[in-house]
């Protein structure tokens, strides 16, 4: 069971949170106008790293909001988490 | 009831308390404070269990949860427990256990003709002879499941509670021995939160069980006033009887405290057991060290035990196992059973040391009491008839056994192979150990989580060191959580520790045959793996202890290789010529020792499985007699059986009753969600597939919302109650997620947009009143409201007053009937439910269910979110393309202009009819030609299907391959029993077609 | 509405009166009530529009708190922090009309709302010596005292269901603010984790 910090409220046990998947996809401006491959890129394709990994959660049991967090896939270590206008720690993303 | 082993004098039972007990069936004795093992062995009982696979007679091995053959089943009928270790189970007046792995008793075991075939199963022997011929492999399945597993699980209801909790502190000890009593002290003196769990019913770990003094007195005084302060510390938790099973991430450690398995069957509200979930801020593993066995030849013979078992049952239980006594070792530490059993009247004949030249303080003191010390000797044998008679000694080199056998009478062979540092929990939190050449053991190695090791679990095998390692390790985890300085407090106090020589490990004791030649080396006593079967593996190219494990079982028992495995890594490191790091050792997994199912359901049972929730009328439903179904965690009524009534004819009843006059839903469990902002429409415009700008105040629209993907993620319809404020209704099971879909682009992507969303599912109630009567039932109990086509039109919603209660009615039908939803505050719902019913009166008013909504939606060709599509579903699939704006863009827009929404044959929605009176059933697959070759190709599948009583047929919805254009075509359901249904494709709308019947006068 | 309110029911209402009909289990270490019918309203707004904030307290006689997971207790009506944009404001029994119409009419014109959604929830409470005992079954939440006290609530789980948590008194007390579907699961449930502690109902 995971305890993961909520930038409003918190460290909170895992089964408070819903998870978005990874964070610092850009929908494109103009769907309209974007080929199906950079469509399909958007919709389907995803990083899977081993290590750092940015992802969006929401605190779905608590005050509701969405937040980004980098989260280490091999340990597990979650860093506080972050604003979803921000920049994720160190610079990427 | 005499019991042959028990001392006159001494040990921590109750001798004022006698308690009558059986095994397998037959009477014995023991006192308050005994284990099962302890008064079996008090009693003599020698073999208690037969071995897994092999079918030996074997006897108690170890004192604790170490204990690899004792397993019992205990109690009986609905409290039944299998897998219980005789070593942990606390006597009871009329405790009732049995031997598991024998029939009908370990005395004497029908199955163990079974041990002659045993040269016949060879490591690998299920890979290697039941993969072929591949089709005998469910009968080998049926014959190897009767052989294998121990114990029987109950087959009625567990008739006890079992519990769960979450706790939460700044630090956990594992481990209440001399380690972990220090480190609580300290950490509590601090002002920390503690929690101190320990799997014992007393509190002291290998004191218990010993003779040591601390500051000059027995340990006993120590441990009495370490725990009074401990008692008088109000921020200090003290679990007993409380395994700690699991470390898992986050330093969040499971427990399994064992409330009442102590006091036998007992009614009432206590739980038996309780998992706590304990969420710490820092960790102080004290676990302990289990000793290791020694492998020689017939090592699994009854009176064959760990020499700290021995101690163990002398002290602490005043039962000598044994009267002639051989201890064989590699360590000092066996020299204390020597002594102990010595104090209490046993003959020690001799001391059989691996080493050539054991000395430290326990050996002289051995010498001095005249034991007879037999330096550099190996034992060879072991002779038995119903446990040890006689052991084979001899002396060796190192690698061989040589010269003439001494055979040495004995009833009792106490082994110790030294120690192995528990390091489960350690594994289990994500560190790896590390091998320590000179203490020959596993030790932790670096932290991953916020834990630290301290005592013998840590490597630490004297007490000075494990007190002082505690009180660090308390202090130091006290600070880490934010109290204290991290200096122990408290001066460790002083123990007269001599000094101890090295062990050295021999993880095959030298032999006078080579493996294989001489009687069977067990490596795991639990799962029957012996030296020959690893060194078999590592002959057929075995090299990772991973795969050696898998192929031997070796570890794979429910004492997950506590006493074997090191040994077996060793062993195979010899064989490969590799070294101990080399081969590695295997991973620890959750639970540390077995965990029952019903602790780990707790009270998620009955009616409280999951949570329930109910309607404003739920009750006026119950008492109306409705069977209800599960929507999500919904209770809706499903039907309302009258006396005598099917479900078929109570639903045919309902549906004909809304087509011919009027009837009423309980809506309330649709999803409804309050859009405010300047900025509502936009927001609206985004998610739906159709636009919103131009709704009028007072109007409804229903609306299709897509996923990215282009594919239907749910429906409803939504009203303008204002300029800047809409009410959006959602599926019933879809609320949740839609609303969490909305706050994310609103949070994410848009947080631009003014708007607001808050859920008002739960504040309305919701009456929908259906049929073509609807108008005069709500014209009697709504007076402020002109209910006439012309002012108040279909999809449109009004403000008035229903039963004297303020509500919203809306025009919106998914019976395809006149129909009024009128919406009330909660509080206010049965109340007016009730109105209806009593103004509805002389109009036959018909409460419906589910059944009859999905029959009467079907009839219309409406679809239900979630079983008409499934997530594959564009609008154009469902029918609805011309729903779909070509003047903005909207949330998965971009995704039906994709090649593949775009393909011509994908699977829409169709209408089926059969021709005889056959309903199909949902689910069904639908075919071209039931009698093609195999594999037959699929066109679709049938998502709905009903008998429709006002049509008088049956009807269906279904998904079929490019099925608009098949209208009019024959196709097949081909059912499982053979047969096959026909069905012509037709329009999905099957009744009404042109939408009259909802605009009656 | 006085012949209006006598025959509405509260959540609670089927549970509280099967209720009575159970005995007594001992002392009880664990009472389990319903506050019913008192007002709730959803208000949004930005914390950091002044406006928006200053109309508030004017209206509601203090400021919104603005700190996450705290409450302020006025003389009638409390406000709990649910979000950084969200309250929950509680009003006395039928007192949530006035105050959203007052809100409504201080926040004319601003980008707020208010939403009344009083029939859609209830107070469950529950105090007495093993009350947080009982909540810990069901709670991963921290309720020592240490880290759950004076002016504060969290929205989190009970057992599965959503809450929102108020700490009341240190008898100890704790109010739990539940949706009205979940409300008789959730009082069910309140009540078998304080059985053996000893359970009262009303």
């Amino acid at each position: 069971m995971l305890l993961i910090e909520c930038p409003w409220c918190g460290p909170r046990d895992e089964s408070e949170f819903a998870y978005g998947g990874e964070a610092h996809i850009v929908r494109p401006p103009d769907p309209a106008n974007v080929s199906d491959e950079e469509w399909a890129d958007y919709l389907f394709y995803r990083k899977n790293p081993l290590g750092d990994h940015q992802e969006q959660w929401q605190h779905a049991s608590g005050c509701r909001r969405w937040f980004n967090a980098q989260r280490d896939t091999l340990t597990y270590q979650i860093e506080r988490g972050y604003g979803i206008g921000e920049a994720a720690p160190g610079g990427e993303g | 009831m005499i019991e042959p082993n028990r001392l006159a004098a001494g040990g921590r039972i109750d001798r004022g308390r006698p308690l009558g007990f059986t095994f397998d069936g037959k009477s014995y004795a023991g006192f308050a404070g005994d284990t099962l093992a302890s008064a079996l062995l008090a009693n003599g009982v020698r073999p208690v269990a037969r071995s897994f696979k092999h079918h030996r007679p074997r006897g108690i091995v170890g004192s604790g949860v170490e204990e690899p053959n004792a397993l019992v089943q205990l109690g009986s009928g609905a409290r039944t427990l299998p897998n219980y270790l005789a070593t942990q189970v606390e006597l009871f007046d009329g405790l009732e256990a049995r031997s598991v792995n024998a029939w009908p008793s370990a005395a004497f075991d029908a199955r163990a003709l079974q041990g002659l075939l045993s040269r016949f199963m060879p490591p690998g022997f299920y890979y290697k002879t039941f993969t072929w011929p591949s089709w005998m492999w469910p009968f080998y399945e049926r014959q190897l499941r009767r052989a294998g597993g121990f114990g029987v699980a109950p087959s009625e209801p567990d008739p006890d509670r079992y519990d769960k909790t979450n706790s939460h502190c700044d630090v956990l000890v594992v481990g209440a021995g001399p380690a972990g009593l220090s480190a609580a002290l300290e950490a509590g003196r601090a002002g920390a939160r503690v929690i101190l769990v320990d799997e014992q019913q007393e509190m002291g770990g290998s004191l218990l069980g010993s003779r040591v003094k601390i500051d000059g007195a027995p340990a006993s005084s120590w441990l009495d006033s370490t725990l009074a302060q401990l008692r008088e510390m109000p921020e200090v938790r003290l679990l007993s009887r409380a395994t700690a099973f699991g470390y898992y991430d986050h330093n969040f450690v499971a427990a399994l405290e064992r409330v009442t398995d102590h006091l036998g069957p007992v009614e009432g509200p206590t739980p038996r057991q309780r998992i706590w979930r304990i969420r710490a801020r820092q960790v102080v593993l004290a676990a302990g060290a289990i000793e290791r066995p020694l492998v020689f030849p017939n090592n699994d013979r009854p009176g064959v035990m760990l020499a700290s078992a021995v101690s163990t049952y002398v002290n602490r239980y005043a039962v000598s196992p044994g009267r002639r006594v051989v201890v064989f070792t590699n360590n000092d530490s066996a020299y204390r059973a020597a002594l102990d059993l010595a104090d209490a009247g046993s003959e020690v004949v001799a001391v059989a040391d691996l080493r050539p030249d054991p000395k430290g303080r326990l050996v002289d003191e051995a010498r001095r009491r005249g034991i007879e010390l037999l330096a550099g000797h190996t034992v060879v044998e072991v002779k038995d008839r119903n446990g040890v008679e006689a052991v084979g000694l001899m002396q060796h080199d190192g690698t061989s056994a040589f010269g003439g056998t001494r055979w040495t009478e004995c009833d009792l062979l106490a082994m110790s192979g030294g120690w192995n540092p528990t390091l489960s929990l350690y594994s289990q939190s994500g560190g790896r150990p590390v091998f320590d050449e000179l203490r020959a053991c596993f030790v932790p190695g670096p932290s991953t989580q916020a834990e630290r090791s301290a005592g013998a679990c840590n490597g630490e095998f004297t007490l000075r060191g494990c007190l002082s390692q505690g009180h660090a390790a308390g202090a130091g985890a006290a600070a880490a959580a934010g109290f204290g300085d991290g200096r122990a407090a408290a001066a460790v106090p002083d123990v007269d520790d001599g000094k101890e020589g090295r062990t050295r490990a021999y993880w095959i004791a030298p032999g006078a045959k080579p493996v294989g030649r001489s009687g069977k080396s067990f490596v795991d006593f639990q799962t029957d793996t012996t030296a020959v079967d690893i060194s078999i593996a590592a002959r057929e190219g075995y090299e990772s202890i991973e795969h050696v494990k898998r192929y031997t079982t070796l570890g794979m028992g429910t004492d997950q290789g506590k006493l074997g495995a090191v040994n077996g890594v060793g062993a195979l490191a010899g064989m490969l010529g590799a070294s101990i790091p080399e081969v590695g050792t295997t991973t620890f997994r959750q639970p540390y020792s077995p965990v029952t199912y019903g602790a780990i359901a707790g009270r998620e049972v009955g009616e409280l499985f999951d949570p329930v929730r109910k309607t404003p009328m739920h009750e006026w439903h119950a008492e109306a007699g409705a069977e209800f179904e599960n929507v999500g965690q919904w209770k809706r009524p499903l039907y309302y059986p009258q006396p005598g009534e099917s479900m078929q004819d109570a639903v045919d009843r309902e549906c004909l009753a809304v087509r011919r006059s009027v009837g009423i839903l309980d809506a309330s469990t649709l999803g409804k969600i309050d859009v405010k902002g300047p900025d509502a429409a936009k927001l609206l415009n985004r998610v739906y597939v159709n636009g919103w700008t131009r709704l009028g105040v007072g109007r409804c629209r229903y609306g299709f919302m897509l996923g990215e993907d282009g594919m239907i993620l749910d429906d409803g319809v939504t009203a303008r109650l204002a300029e800047r404020h809409f009410l959006m209704h959602t599926t019933t099971s879809g609320a949740a997620s839609v609303m969490s879909w909305l706050e994310r682009w609103l949070q994410t992507e848009w947080p631009d947009l003014r708007v607001h969303l808050t859920s008002v599912t739960d504040h309305w109630a919701t009456v929908s009143i259906n049929g073509p009567n609807a108008r005069r039932v709500v014209a009697k109990i709504c007076h402020d409201v002109d209910l006439s086509n012309q002012t108040f039109p279909f999809m449109s919603v009004r403000h008035g007053e229903v039963a004297g209660a303020p509500a919203r009615i809306f025009r919106i039908s998914f019976a395809g009937e006149l129909s009024y939803e009128v919406n009330v505050d909660a509080n206010y719902g049965r109340r007016v439910w009730e109105a209806v019913v009593s103004a509805g009166e002389e109009f036959g008013v018909t409460p419906y269910g589910t059944e009859a909504m999905h029959v009467l939606r079907a009839e219309k060709g409406y679809v239900i979110v979630g079983q008409d599509t499934d997530g594959s579903n564009t609008p154009d699939d469902m029918g609805v393309g011309r729903m779909v704006s070509a003047r903005k863009d909207f949330l998965g827009k971009r995704s039906l202009t994709r090649p593949d929404t775009l393909r011509e044959d994908r699977k829409q929605l169709v209408g089926l009819l059969t021709d005889g009176g056959e309903v199909l059933p949902e689910g069904g697959q639908i075919v071209e030609d039931p009698s093609a070759r195999l594999p037959v190709p699929m066109l679709g599948h049938v998502t709905s299907s009903y008998y429709s009583a006002t049509l008088g047929r049956p009807i269906a919805l279904a998904v079929v391959k490019g099925g608009r254009a098949r209208e009019g075509e024959t196709l097949h359901v081909p059912l499982a029993d053979g047969r096959s249904i026909r069905a012509r494709v037709a329009s999905p709308v099957f009744y009404d077609p042109s939408g009259e019947r909802q605009n009656v006068e | 509405m006085s012949s209006n309110t006598a025959r509405r029911q509260s959540p609670l209402a089927a549970f509280m009166s099967r209720a009575e009909d159970d005995e007594a289990v001992g002392p009880a270490g664990v009472v389990i009530s319903e506050r019913p019918y008192l007002g709730h309203l959803n208000l949004r707004g930005d914390p950091a529009d002044g406006e928006f904030m200053g109309a508030v307290e004017r209206t509601l006689g203090f400021a919104l708190p603005a700190a996450p997971n705290t409450v302020f207790c006025g003389e009638e009506v409390l406000a709990l922090w649910l979000g950084p944009d969200e309250w929950l404001i509680i009003t006395p029994q039928d007192g949530q009309g006035a105050v959203e119409d007052a809100l409504n009419a201080a926040l004319e014109g601003a980008v707020a709302s208010v939403t009344d959604v009083t029939g859609g929830q209830t107070v469950i409470n529950i105090s007495g010596r093993n009350a947080r005992d009982a909540l810990d079954k069901g709670c991963t939440l921290d309720l020592h005292p240490r880290a759950f006290g004076e002016r504060q609530c969290a929205q989190t789980l009970v057992a599965g269901v959503g809450v929102t948590l108020r700490w009341v008194d240190d008898t100890p007390s704790f109010d739990l603010v539940v949706r009205r579907s979940f409300a008789e699961h959730l009082a069910l449930w309140l009540r078998d984790a304080a059985l053996e502690y000893g359970a009262a109902v009303g």
